[in-house]
């Protein structure tokens, strides 16, 4: 199936920010009529590859060729010219306007005087829905679109654009799967059609339904590129992980004391199934497995900012009332967000006020808060977290993001909590300060304190955990102690490849 | 090319639910006209003057005004901004027409239109360059301008007043001649709102006003010229205000410092109970000029009915509350009848 002409050639293409290389060897060859996976784990440089093809980032070096000529993509539209279309996870859709609307915006069919020829806009949407085999009216509007109707609409906008490269980033994970073998027969159509799909997924099973050949990428930098037939699961794994942990892991044996948190049962349909577990005094527990599993959405609902339909949660051995992050706070629990900057943070306030914001009760006489004892905290811990920074009273946003996540820690640990729960602790952060947090959670748990931590960087997991607990699509899949859990172990479970490695 | 979906069939109860809330919210013009046609109803059966011609022009004539501004504030509030700057346009428009003539009596009927446009469009092309280059949120601007535009105004007119004997008798004709019964301000008004009614449906300019209303972002990876797009809505905004100076001091033939005042948040009432979104994306002319009908019309069937015009501030405000509870309730609708769809979809 591979003509001597490729689509497009993307060679050594390398991008950072600031001191951050997040592509170090972009390298992909697309043919016309392939479906062609790209793979690696999280923060190998897969978003930033098709950032580049998008036009959203400029490589700093490596060459772009499509149809042979090199090509600069300086912005969205000249990609969009050049024949590339990208369809993301979450679309933009305008919900207000017709699906028509939606595909044929600023480029409507015209009729005499310039004006809008809606019958033909209709058919000729329709048209493109028919070419892709799918049942959607063009007449309706979008809002209300499921996820999938509204990739399916994406795709009829790169289809009217003629385009011949779509690159789809992580198309399927928020379909069922029904809509996951409709997307695949769409798929089957542009192949047909002579176009080159790039397709973008953690799950390895829909990559041997649907695709011909698979790049896999490490690190920021291009590993294989090899047909389907030549590779198999467990290559694929290999590739993709295989690093050692170095001395950005502190970790010091603790013998785990008493039961801190006991989750049992824990229900919210659609969302997680049956979840229970333990987390005890003096352990590491991580929540392992593929960005959209479940996991946050599970420490959640433990804190109680998420709804939960069943279950219960006890903290050291009281119940813990749902849906109360009040009653949380005050069983013990300290709370830190994936999103610092939206959910963890008051960007715009002091870093004295941000360490202080969860202790106000304590800090207070009458209602009226002592300035000097928040002042006091702060210190106090940024002294602790060795915090970084110019003055107490500059806003939070003037630090960096390792920073701002130790602002976000001392504003817990000042709380003297029995259980953290830490989501994705040091995404965004550079390696110097990274090294510092595991270290700060490794002396939190040498003091007795549970952890609970959820980390998409499975070297993270692996490197601090004592228990790792697998999610995949809700459910709790493998619960491995430190010394059964290795990367294709715990890959195999994310992506339901099932051997026989549970705990 | 192959097809080969062997898509499942749609489920009909969610889908034809669907529809419905589809058919519902395309009916709105539909439901205002209703609503205003049982609200005239009910008065005439108690108020039988209620329905006389008389009574009927000055229903219509009242709302003009309104449904006029409420055309330009359309256009605006489609593209999640707002312009509260239309009242003091108006006020000063007005007045300005007027002193015209007073300074010149023999100048033309066409002359005193085009000043009360022109006043009105650089005001438009005041707040658009503020809200789209300098980037300040469209409700401050507009505000701020409110105030200075009827400072300025007061300033101008200096305790003085336009009296009807210096307006020429062929300006104020437009605001009580009729034509086979019809006001002709009125008929000014409905042409307008058709004009710019069938525009907003079908030039492109005008469909990028919703796309930026309803998802900016996408509107940018659209290609959509927002700022361009904006800023023409205010300039519009700001001529249809300036023009209905012009008509006020026809209707009235007489104005003040005060002209037009409070307005703006009857024309942003009318908008929004005429079935426009408030944070855009959504809504049309006809709907906003109908709601400016609606109101007037409730506003005199109070007095017909010998309601307490105290009564009349607080079934506007309840009516605008109605329409965006009402508009709250179908998104929820929408939402819910999706979430079944997904759910079977799943099973």
């Amino acid at each position: 199936m591979t003509t001597p002409e490729p689509l497009l050639v993307l060679e050594r293409a390398t991008k950072s920010f600031g001191a951050v290389r997040a592509l170090e060897d972009g390298s992909v060859t697309l043919y016309p009529g392939e479906a062609h996976a790209l793979l690696g784990e999280n923060g190998a440089g897969k978003s930033t590859l098709v950032k580049i093809l998008a036009g959203v980032h400029q490589p700093d070096g490596g060459q772009l060729l499509i149809n042979g000529q090199p090509t600069v993509l300086n912005g969205p539209t000249a990609s969009r010219t050049a024949g590339v279309s990208i369809i993301y996870q979450e679309p933009t859709l305008f919900p207000d306007l017709s699906v028509a609307e939606n595909i044929f915006m600023g480029r409507q069919p015209l009729g005499a005087a310039r004006i809008i020829d809606r019958p033909r806009m209709i058919s000729e949407a329709r048209a493109v829905f028919s070419r892709l085999g799918v049942d959607l009216d063009p007449a309706r509007p979008a809002r209300g679109l499921s996820v999938a109707d509204q990739q399916i609409v994406e795709i009829a906008k790169a289809i009217s654009f003629n385009a011949r490269i779509i690159v789809m980033d992580e198309p399927t994970a928020a379909l069922t799967s029904v809509e996951v073998a409709r997307l695949f027969d769409v798929i089957k159509a542009l192949r047909a059609d002579g176009a080159a799909v790039l397709f973008i997924s953690h799950r390895l099973e829909e990559v041997f339904a649907s695709c011909q050949r698979v790049t896999i990428m490490r690190d920021g930098r291009f590993v294989s590129t090899a047909p389907i037939e030549d590779v198999t699961i467990d290559s694929i794994i290999y590739s993709m992980v295989g690093r050692d942990l170095d001395a950005l892991f502190p970790k010091t044996h603790t013998d785990p004391g008493e039961v801190v948190l006991a989750v049992d049962g824990l229900n919210r349909r659609g969302v997680f199934h049956d979840v229970s577990f333990t987390v005890r005094r003096g352990e590491i527990v991580a929540l392992a497995g593929l960005v959209g599993a479940g996991r946050s959405e599970v420490a959640r609902a433990i804190f109680g900012i998420d709804h939960r339909d069943s279950g219960t949660v006890t903290v050291n051995g009281r119940l813990l009332k749902a849906g109360s992050p009040r009653g949380a706070m005050h069983a013990g629990i300290a709370f830190v967000p994936e999103d610092r900057r939206q959910q963890g943070l008051v960007m715009d306030l002091a870093i004295d006020h941000n360490v202080a914001l969860a202790s106000l009760g304590r800090l207070s006489t009458f209602g009226l808060i002592r300035r000097s004892s928040e002042r006091a905290l702060a210190v106090k811990w940024g002294a602790t977290l060795q915090l970084k920074f110019g003055r107490m009273k500059n806003p939070v946003s003037t630090l960096s993001g390792g920073n701002q996540q130790k602002v976000v820690l001392a504003k817990w640990l000042a709380r003297t909590p029995s259980l953290l729960i830490i989501d994705e602790p040091t995404r965004g952060i550079d390696v110097g300060t990274k090294a510092e947090v595991h270290r700060l959670l490794d002396e939190l748990v040498a003091q007795g304190v549970a952890v609970l931590m959820i980390s998409s960087e499975l070297p993270e997991v692996l490197g601090m955990a004592d228990r790792v607990l697998v999610v995949r699509e809700g459910r709790l899949v493998a619960d491995l102690p430190r010394s059964a859990a290795d990367e294709p172990t715990i890959m195999r479970a994310a992506t339901g490849q099932s051997v026989g490695s549970a705990a | 090319m192959t097809t080969l979906i062997d898509a499942p069939a749609p489920a009909p109860a969610p889908e034809s639910r669907l529809r419905r809330t589809d058919a519902l919210l395309r009916a709105r013009e539909l439901g205002i006209g209703l609503a205003i046609l049982v609200v005239f109803g009910v008065t005439t059966l108690k108020n039988h003057n209620f329905a006389e011609a008389a009574s009927v022009q000055q229903l219509l004539s009242g709302a003009a005004l309104i449904a006029l501004l409420a055309v330009g504030e359309t256009l605006v509030i489609v593209t999640r901004n707002v312009d509260l700057s239309v009242g003091s346009v108006l006020g000063l428009s007005a007045y300005l027409v007027g002193d015209f003539f007073v300074k010149h009596p023999g100048a033309p009927v066409l002359a005193g239109f085009a000043l009360g446009i022109a006043v009105g469009t650089i005001f438009g092309v005041i707040n658009g360059l503020v809200v789209t280059v300098a980037r300040v949120p469209s409700l401050v601007v507009t505000l701020a301008a409110l105030y200075i535009i009827r400072g300025l105004d007061a300033v101008i007119v200096d305790g003085k007043q336009i009296d009807p004997t210096s307006i020429p008798a062929a300006f104020q004709a437009v605001g009580y001649r009729t034509f086979f019964g019809v006001p002709w301000l009125v008929i000014i008004v409905t042409a307008i709102v058709l004009i710019v009614g069938f525009a907003m449906r079908s030039f492109r300019a005008c469909r990028d006003l919703y796309a930026i209303g309803s998802n900016p972002e996408a509107a940018a990876l659209a290609g959509v010229r927002s700022g361009r797009r904006v800023f023409a809505a205010f300039t519009v905004s700001g001529a249809l205000a300036g023009l209905a100076g012009a008509l006020f001091l026809s209707e009235f033939a007489t104005v003040n410092s005060t002209g037009g005042s409070g307005y703006e948040l009857l024309v942003v009432a009318a908008v929004v109970v005429g079935g426009v979104a408030i944070n855009g994306g959504s809504g049309t002319v006809l709907g906003a000029a109908l709601g400016a009908l609606l109101l007037n019309t409730i506003s005199q069937a109070l007095v017909a009915a010998k309601v307490s015009s105290f009564w009349n501030q607080a079934v506007a405000g309840a009516l605008l509350l109605g329409a965006i509870v009402f508009d709250r309730w179908l998104g929820r609708r929408v939402a819910r009848s999706e979430a079944i769809r997904g759910e079977r979809h799943g099973s």
